[in-house]
């Protein structure tokens, strides 16, 4: 642990502080001077020691991208939940009815959701991601068409309603229904995938803190999604993004929407109890 | 018309006269660079904002004339001194010939 | 706009990829550049302020700050990208300050200059070299 944190005070000396923001890893989060989010948490007992402290990868980014996060105005990711706010409220479908009609402010109706997601449904008997949610209102009830999973309507509408929730600590259900979903994402975490022969556990839980290249491997917590992405300069879905890093390990990966993605989702979103609600975060 | 264009502003509501205000602008925009190719290997044609404009009761703030090195949603701070009540007003220039115009009115006092 | 060798490897996987920018050092571009914008006269060092991180997280979005104390317009050079031109600001009667921050494309380590035209009319030059890193993961 020491050796980690040594690596990132090093990083974070390497950069030269601009725009006045000289703030160093050790910081506190706080949003637009008001919305204060919790990055650092004591593990959660199920992680049964698998990590000595929980960080948010906001941590493991440089000074510079950190402080975009910390302003909605420097923030791009909010482009995209402002869009997702006009679709919210913009009728689709043959019923003619828009998100708001029935759910009407999302300040409101949204406040929470992103931190108990994925969720167990007792009516669809499954567990669903937000995006399902959304798509499910919109196929049953909107009478519209299901969005592509991760695509552009779907994850502005996801990252406004995460922006509903940002400061909220990650509280998702992994007992009773939701129980096999989160063993099935646990093993899937777990297992060693591609001709890299590496599994999620071996860059996010081993070698978190230190460089994979010229990068700064993080814990790939994922309480800070959708993300702004400076190298793709758009937001990312979640599940985008493990397919990302399957498809590094040279690996076939799963599809955005699959089942084993949606149980990969519970399951890493609970390695974050705790951890503040950042969506639409900022990262590298 | 690209798509999704979309100019934000943040200038403060009120100053006093002659105040120095600080303005931040962003507007959503690819700022294809003319240098990337497609799958197929075809370049994908420039497409950007090159000219961004703020003035303030019809003089001049600031006049930037913009490259394709700009980032994506450009992204600009700037400061404006505030001589009495008025409207600032921002224009952004697209290669397409289109404009996008932003205006926000300051108070003095 | 991006540029990882990621992205150029993608190309072969047929996604939406983009081709690598060549990285030339084209100073003698910068120069011209600048030649164009002084009308070939002296540049002096000092008196301009440019801020950039010394080692930018991701070329595509580098913040950078500009400003120098009286000045009427100010150049703004990546002298390592295709077309070192970045943008001109030009600071009108209303400027509360000859200084702006904007957000940059670099394609790879190279020098950022800024020039700036000063009240009397004479030129003044910074320049800061920023290491841009690449590669990692980055999925």
């Amino acid at each position: 642990m020491k050796f980690k944190t040594l690596s990132v005070i090093a990083a974070v000396a390497l950069a030269i502080p601009t725009l006045g923001a000289a703030d160093a890893d050790d910081d506190k989060l706080v949003i637009n001077g008001e919305i204060e989010v919790t990055t650092k948490v004591e593990p959660a007992a199920h992680l049964d020691g698998a990590l000595s402290e929980v960080m948010s990868g906001w941590h493991f980014r440089n000074d510079d991208t950190q402080a975009m996060e910390m302003d909605d105005f420097d923030n791009p990711g909010m482009l995209g939940a402002e869009a997702g706010m006009e679709i919210w409220n913009t009728a689709a479908g043959t019923e003619g009815k828009s998100c708001a009609d029935c759910h009407g402010d999302p300040a409101e109706s949204m406040k929470g959701v992103k931190a108990s997601y994925p969720k167990y449904d007792e009516k669809a008997g499954t567990l669903m991601t937000v995006q399902m949610k959304m798509n499910e209102c919109r196929t049953e009830r909107m009478g519209a068409e299901a969005w592509k999973y991760d695509a552009g309507s779907a994850i502005n509408v996801e990252a406004m309603i995460a922006s509903q929730s940002r400061g909220m600590p990650v509280n998702v259900a992994i007992d009773g229904p939701a129980a096999p979903f989160w063993e099935k994402g646990k093993e899937i975490y777990y297992t060693r995938y591609g001709q890299l022969e590496l599994s999620c556990a071996s860059c996010h839980e081993l070698n978190y803190g230190n460089m994979i290249r010229a990068d700064h491997l993080s814990q790939g917590q994922i309480n800070g999604f959708p993300t702004y992405r400076l190298k793709n300069a758009k937001l990312n879905g979640v599940h985008s993004r493990f397919k990302g890093c399957i498809r590094d390990t040279r690996a076939h990966t799963f599809s955005p929407g699959s089942d084993e993605f949606i149980a990969l989702e519970l399951y890493v979103m609970s390695r974050g109890m705790g951890l503040g609600i950042e969506g639409p975060s900022v990262r590298n | 018309m690209a798509e999704g264009v979309k100019p934000r502003v943040k200038a403060p509501k009120s100053a006093e006269a002659g105040e120095v205000v600080t303005i931040k602008t962003l507007i959503s925009h690819k700022m294809e660079s003319g240098l990337r190719k497609d799958k197929d290997g075809n370049l994908i044609p420039r497409s950007i904002i090159n000219r961004f404009t703020c003035d303030f009761n019809g003089k001049n703030v600031i006049d930037v004339t913009m490259q394709p090195s700009i980032s994506t949603n450009p992204y600009f701070e700037f400061e404006a001194t505030i001589p009495e009540a008025g409207d600032l007003k921002f224009t952004w220039y697209d290669d397409d010939g289109s404009v996008y115009e932003d205006t926000k009115s300051v108070k003095v006092g | 706009m991006e540029f990882s060798r990621r992205d150029t490897l993608a190309l072969g996987a047929g996604a939406v990829a983009l081709t690598a920018l060549p990285l030339r050092l084209s100073a003698a571009a910068a120069d011209d550049l600048i030649a164009e914008f002084t009308g070939g006269a002296a540049v002096a060092d000092g008196g301009v302020n440019l801020d950039a991180p010394e080692i930018a997280e991701n070329g595509n979005t580098v913040p950078v700050s500009v400003s120098a104390e009286g000045a009427s317009a100010i150049l703004l050079i990546a002298a390592g990208n295709p077309n070192p031109n970045v943008a001109t600001f030009n600071f009108g009667e209303l400027a509360g300050s000859s200084s702006a921050s904007t957000r940059i494309r670099l394609a790879g380590t190279q020098d950022v200059m800024a020039v700036a035209k000063m009240a009397d009319g004479s030129f003044a030059k910074a320049s800061k070299n920023v290491k841009v890193t690449i590669g990692g993961c980055g999925g």
